[in-house]
């Protein structure tokens, strides 16, 4: 048994790559859920309309027409009807779907990473350090997140970048406390006990089993916390202090639209409806990778 | 007398949370010797699982203060600084906790963490290292362990994990296995089949081994000598036989007494010691014991007894040892009906 051959030795190796890794595991979870599978599909064909926008666009969505305003949907050679400006309805919300899901996804990815980095290092150190750090993420906790996300960028002035900048200022007390409270439990557990006790270093307990225990619930926590970044940064496009006119982003139509809901009330819903349609599918893939994430105890 | 693993003299741990001072462990003398299997037993919060956790220095450090002498194969470990302790825990001494579904990480499976451990402490590659997690799962008999590598330890039975416990803790070969309460989360059946593989295991490979129980027929199954604890003391130590058989400490006796099969006859009520351990935060300063003690007297409650050999490895700490068959003899007849 000392003496290891080579052949040997590769008879041992295939069974470590047949062992399927947690993530695995989770995917083939879910897989398995019909509801997480259509949701995911919605986000997936809505992705795809985002990056081939230019060649899926009937028409060009900033060619303006007065004859043609407020149409209502079905009418000919504007099939989601058009807005107050003529513009053709289709060709908006598809180009919208670009920015949209940008301010929706991005600011959560920065401020997974911040805040997750954040929660982590409070969470595993304790002690006064962690009192210092979850006081100060409090204080922005505090703040009721739509308020301090118009504050915020009402003070940085209007923009896409502003608006990213404090959409992620909100979401990182959310994210970080979360993480804080799950690397505090993980931290306590009898496996970083028992990892202790086998010897590992303070930061292989940490990369290894505090991290693998604690992305999971973040991650689930940050994929639902998308639909909410949708809808604020919409919220601040619809304020004006994001997207900025003539750029299609489905909360700026919505704003730009909303004179019109007497008139046409359907083509003014459009916007509303494909803000509804995304945050509802991200949260339903949320939902779906948090039973999926779930460890059987 | 051969060369002794684990020497504890005169240990002291006390916890400082901020505004108060528990003292768990009061001066716990103990020599584990090269394969010698030991049982501390007590109630909870006598102090048996903090000694346990000592002996690797797994409690947190900023919050506990230690005193006295505690060696581990010849090492101080009180002492040691992070890289000596990294190398120590693991490598030469293990542990094996109560739950293992707790104590092992649920996103790995088995043989992950096998494999981490083993590479943590020894240049092997992964292979290697997996052919040798899968050895330990055989030593530690689980069927089909190759399947059962790959298996997460929620999708194992309770046994079964406790094994796998067990082959993690063995897989860098550890001269002294700590255990603490290795059966009380187990099926009955299970805890005989456990005991009987550390008893095996222990055969095998020559092991030290400390464990932790407060189920004295757990104990009586695989230990060598026990050692009873109360208040962070040890009250009565001696080889397991002895000790079952001739126990000399009030407590001991009580706590003898209060097993089931004192009551397992019809109309007979189970004995049982009345009152509670003491406060570890405000320890008496007598005998810890002497407040629910049938024979303690003043002199008990005035000063802390000293350790008394009894000859044959056998020693325990009461004022009044030489006392007691006569005391007990006068209650005896007394409780007779008149």
């Amino acid at each position: 048994m000392t003496a290891m051959h080579p052949e040997t030795i590769s008879v041992e190796r295939a069974p470590v790559q047949r062992s399927r890794g947690h993530a695995a595991n989770v995917l083939r979870r879910l897989l398995r859920n019909p509801v997480a599978m259509i949701a995911a599909t919605v986000i997936l064909l809505l992705i795809l309309m985002a990056v081939f926008a230019p060649w899926l666009m009937p028409q060009d969505p900033f060619a303006t027409s007065m004859l043609k305003r407020l149409k209502p949907i079905g009418t000919e050679g504007l099939p989601l009807g058009s807005d107050e400006l003529g513009r053709d309805l289709l060709s908006r919300l598809i180009l919208g779907a670009r920015l949209s899901l940008f301010m929706g996804i991005a600011p959560v990815i920065i401020a997974f990473v911040i805040g997750s980095a954040i929660g982590i290092f409070a969470g595993y150190v304790g002690g006064w350090a962690n009192s210092l750090i979850m006081r100060c993420i409090d204080v922005l906790y505090a703040f009721p997140s739509v308020l301090l996300a118009i504050a915020l960028s009402g003070a940085l002035g209007a923009g896409i970048v502003n608006a990213l900048v404090s959409l992620t200022v909100v979401f990182i007390p959310q994210i970080a406390r979360i993480a804080e409270s799950v690397t505090t439990g993980v931290r306590r557990s009898d496996y970083v006990d028992a990892a202790r006790a086998s010897g590992a270093s303070a930061l292989l307990i940490v990369r290894r089993h505090v991290l693998g225990n604690v992305i999971g619930p973040i991650f689930v926590y940050a994929t639902g916390l998308i639909s909410v970044s949708m809808i604020l940064a919409s919220g601040l496009s619809f304020l004006g202090l994001g997207v900025k006119p003539p750029e299609p982003e489905w909360g700026l139509m919505l704003n730009t639209l909303r004179t019109a809901i007497y008139t046409q009330p359907w083509v003014a819903a459009l916007p509303g409806v494909m803000i509804f349609i995304t945050s509802v599918s991200f949260n339903m893939l949320a939902d779906g990778l948090r039973s999926a994430m779930e460890v059987k105890q | 007398m051969s060369d002794p693993m684990i020497r504890l003299r005169e240990l002291y741990v006390e916890f400082n949370p901020p505004g108060k001072r528990i003292q768990a462990v009061n001066g716990v003398d103990l020599t584990v010797d090269r394969g010698e299997v030991v049982a501390l037993i007590g109630e909870s919060g006598s102090g048996k699982s903090v000694t346990l956790r000592a002996m690797m220095r797994l409690h947190p450090e900023k919050t506990t203060r230690y005193s006295g002498a505690l060696e581990v194969a010849g090492q101080d470990v009180l002492g040691m600084g992070g890289g000596a302790l990294s190398q120590l825990r693991g490598k030469r001494v293990a542990m094996i906790f109560q739950e293992p579904l707790l104590a092992l990480d649920p996103v790995y499976t088995l043989g992950e963490q096998i494999v981490e451990a083993i590479r943590r402490h020894e240049p092997l590659g992964r292979a290697e290292a997996r052919a040798r997690a899968l050895q330990l799962f055989e030593r530690v008999r689980i069927p089909s362990p190759e399947r059962r590598l790959d298996a997460y330890p929620h999708e194992m039975s309770g046994g079964m994990r406790q094994r796998a416990m067990i082959a993690l803790a063995l897989a860098c070969n550890p001269q002294v296995l700590l255990a603490d309460e290795p059966t009380t989360a187990l099926d009955a059946t299970v805890q005989i089949q456990i005991l009987l593989l550390l008893r095996d295991l222990q055969r095998e490979l020559g092991l030290s081994i400390v464990f932790v129980t407060h189920d004295i027929g757990a104990a009586a199954e695989v230990a060598d000598r026990m050692a009873v604890m109360y208040a962070g003391r040890i009250v009565e130590e001696g080889p397991a036989s002895e000790l079952l058989t001739r126990p000399r400490h009030p407590y001991t006796r009580a706590l003898l007494g209060s097993r089931d099969e004192g009551a397992l006859r019809k109309g007979r009520r189970l004995d049982t010691i009345g009152g509670a351990p003491p406060d570890l935060a405000r320890l008496p300063a007598g005998c810890a014991f002497a407040a629910r003690c049938a024979f303690a007297d003043d002199a008990c409650r005035a000063a802390v007894p000293e350790r008394r050999e009894l000859g044959a490895r056998h020693a325990a700490a009461c004022r009044r040892l030489d006392e007691l068959p006569a005391l007990l003899a006068v209650r005896a007849d007394e409780a007779l009906p008149s």
